[in-house]
């Protein structure tokens, strides 16, 4: 079954004068349980990509299809539900809620979506264990480093076992260790889950875990990589 | 949504001490706001109310009835149709906080020296010092004792205006129903001071019996004046007397006997509401701004909230309830300063150093705040309401914000 589809996708931006093309008829399909990952250079359009397919953005014109639905089409609240139940999002910058504790961050998705509160207290500090962040889950993110931060964002979507994982340079602020260690909870849950995983990265060591890699250049999908299995 | 109202509610509460020091100014803006609001009416309505209360003390009533010519000619030519004695006989046992049946005639009274013209009033005395103040108010001799009294009360100030002097005599003369000359000789036996020179220097009172028997009207009045539980709900006392009395009568609440006095307590009503709203549109500026800045500040946060999968409405509710939550503890704190610092007060504050300028305006010289529930609420509804609608502005934009813009904000 197709998690992710892409057909036909432009997306254009004005900067100025003059017009920028993030995405130039892009066609992409990901199959449940992918592990993809998007390599280009900066403004090559792997973020543009990752946001059409989280519904963040819309495109120009052509069409995307998660789990079989169309969404570019959808409203606003029809999109903020797709998020909240298919989705989790990794983005590069920890993106935390500051006023909350770690543990009422992770809990954050699972509150909006209604879930009881002894289940998410339960379920935050089971995932704040298995991303190593245990005995940590009553600090604020002013009181973490930039790793942990990261890694509260990663149980954050990680927690209500979505679908689909879009992540946007999950590694770009962790060192090398953490790095690897987020990747094989990342490859774990791809195995044992059949999570679908997108991942825009710049980072060669990211690159070796995917199953495929896609290479862009100018919004446009250059490369097609079928690499190894887990 | 419902499920959502908790991570709304932390958010907001949190939110809000964020910047604890910006909303703590804005907590002391709205407090203070909300003080002056309260504390300004109370002051305002103590005086207006005070100005009501003399008004109606100074022999209205809360309702008078009268002859329907009176009011064009108040002489004994329009008396009221009824005898004392049936008048005395319907008003018993009503419930009436206050009544007394009386003549009101113009009259001008003599000394050795001086005549002046002034209203005379012939009163039943033990029924009418449950109605006007003059009881109350004698500053030298003594009141009338009985309606059989043959001796006079009058102001100090006309006292001074015939150059006399308690115990001296003065002639009064006025006109019987035939239109000839009625007059009879008195002794002053005692002198009463009012709030305004107008009342001492107008008003006279004698037995009512011996006024009418020098004004040769038997056993009739010109006057009905009844008190009721409220000056401020009079109607349904006057209702109630125009159905026990005939349908030849006038019966009148006092705000129309005294125009100047009722359109003075519908222009405070109105006073409130306006001061209140002019007061909260000040307010508004700041509680906007802080609004404003709130949002702007956390532009990241509010994308990612709607990134991740939070509703708009949600994020509306979130700045909604966080500006709620302000006006609540200004609301709460104003108005217990207000009452903190009302009720100390209620004893009367002393201003006569603009008595003279207030006197004009009937208005004692001692300042008496009255806190009314109604006005607390009214402050504190148009806080509120204005509030939130103030609100609505930044509620709204930060709900519309795109996500993918919003969470690249720097």
């Amino acid at each position: 079954m197709t998690a992710v589809k892409c057909i036909d996708l432009c997306k254009t931006y004005r900067q100025g004068e003059q017009e920028i093309k993030a995405l130039d008829h892009v066609d992409l399909d990901v199959e449940r349980g992918g592990f993809v990952c998007l390599s280009a250079p900066s403004g090559g359009g792997k973020t543009t990509l990752l946001n059409a397919i989280g519904g963040l953005d819309i495109p120009d014109s052509g069409q995307v299809w998660i789990a079989g639905t169309r969404i570019d089409n959808m409203s606003k609240s029809e999109l903020a539900r797709l998020r909240l139940t298919q989705i989790g999002f990794v983005f590069q910058a920890y993106n935390l809620i500051p006023v909350l504790t770690a543990k009422e961050n992770v809990e954050f998705v699972m509150q909006v979506q209604g879930v009881p509160a002894r289940d998410r207290a339960k379920l935050a500090l089971e995932i704040l264990d298995e991303v190593g962040l245990a005995g940590l889950d009553g600090r604020r993110p002013a009181e973490m480093s930039g790793g942990q931060q990261q890694r509260v964002a990663v149980a954050r979507a990680l927690v209500s076992r979505p679908a689909l994982v879009l992540a946007d340079e999950p590694t770009a602020n962790l060192d090398s260790h953490s790095a690897d260690g987020l990747m094989e909870l990342f490859v774990e849950l791809n195995r044992n889950h059949q999570t679908t995983f997108v991942i825009a990265t710049h980072d060669q060591r990211v690159m070796a875990y995917a199953k495929r890699l896609i290479k862009m250049l100018d919004g446009r999908i250059v490369g097609d990589i079928r690499q190894h299995e887990h | 949504m419902t499920k959502q109202l908790q991570i709304v509610w932390t958010l907001a509460w949190r939110n809000l001490w964020r910047n604890h020091r910006r909303t703590l100014i804005m907590i002391a803006a709205v407090s203070v706001g909300v003080w002056a609001m309260i504390f300004m009416t109370a002051l305002m309505r103590g005086m207006v109310n005070d100005m009501i209360r003399s008004g109606v003390e100074n022999l209205p009533g809360h309702v008078q009835v009268h002859h329907p010519g009176f009011r064009d000619d108040p002489s004994v030519n329009n008396l009221i149709p009824a005898t004392d004695t049936e008048l005395a006989a319907r008003l018993a046992d009503r419930g009436f906080r206050a009544w007394s049946t009386r003549i009101n005639v113009p009259a001008v009274i003599t000394s050795e020296r001086e005549s002046r013209g002034v209203t005379l009033y012939g009163v039943d005395p033990a029924r009418d010092r449950d109605v006007t103040f003059v009881a109350d108010s004698i500053a030298a001799g003594r009141y009338l004792e009985s309606i059989d009294d043959d001796g006079l009360v009058l102001g100090r100030k006309l006292l001074e205006n015939l150059d006399t002097d308690l115990g001296k005599r003065v002639v009064l003369m006025s006109q019987d129903p035939d239109n000839d000359i009625a007059d009879r000789g008195f002794r002053i036996v005692g002198v009463f001071e009012a709030e305004l020179d107008n009342v001492e220097e107008t008003m006279i009172f004698g037995g009512k019996r011996t006024i009418q028997q020098m004004l040769r009207i038997g056993d009739r009045v010109t006057e009905v004046a009844v008190v009721g539980p409220d000056y401020r709900d009079v109607e349904p006392l006057r209702r109630e007397l125009a159905r026990i009395l005939d349908d030849d009568v006038e019966v009148l609440p006092w705000t129309e006997l005294n125009t100047y006095l009722g359109t003075m307590l519908r222009v405070m009503d109105g006073f409130v509401l306006v001061w209140t709203v002019v007061i909260f549109l000040a307010l508004s500026f700041g509680l906007v701004n802080t609004l404003v800045m709130a949002v702007f500040e956390r532009v990241r946060e509010i994308g990612l909230m709607l990134a991740l999968g939070m509703r708009p409405v949600s994020i509306l509710a979130q700045v909604m309830l966080e500006s709620l939550l302000l006006l609540a503890i200004g609301l709460a704190v104003g108005t217990s300063l207000a009452w903190a610092t009302i009720v100390p007060l209620e004893a009367g504050i002393d201003i006569s150093i603009v008595g003279e300028g207030l006197e004009m305006f009937g208005a004692s010289s001692v300042l008496y705040p009255e806190l009314l529930l109604a006005d607390v609420l009214l402050a504190d509804a148009v806080v509120l309401i204005l509030g939130i609608l103030a609100s609505l502005s930044p509620a709204w934009r930060a709900s519309r914000y795109r996500p993918v813009e919003a969470i690249t904000k720097v």
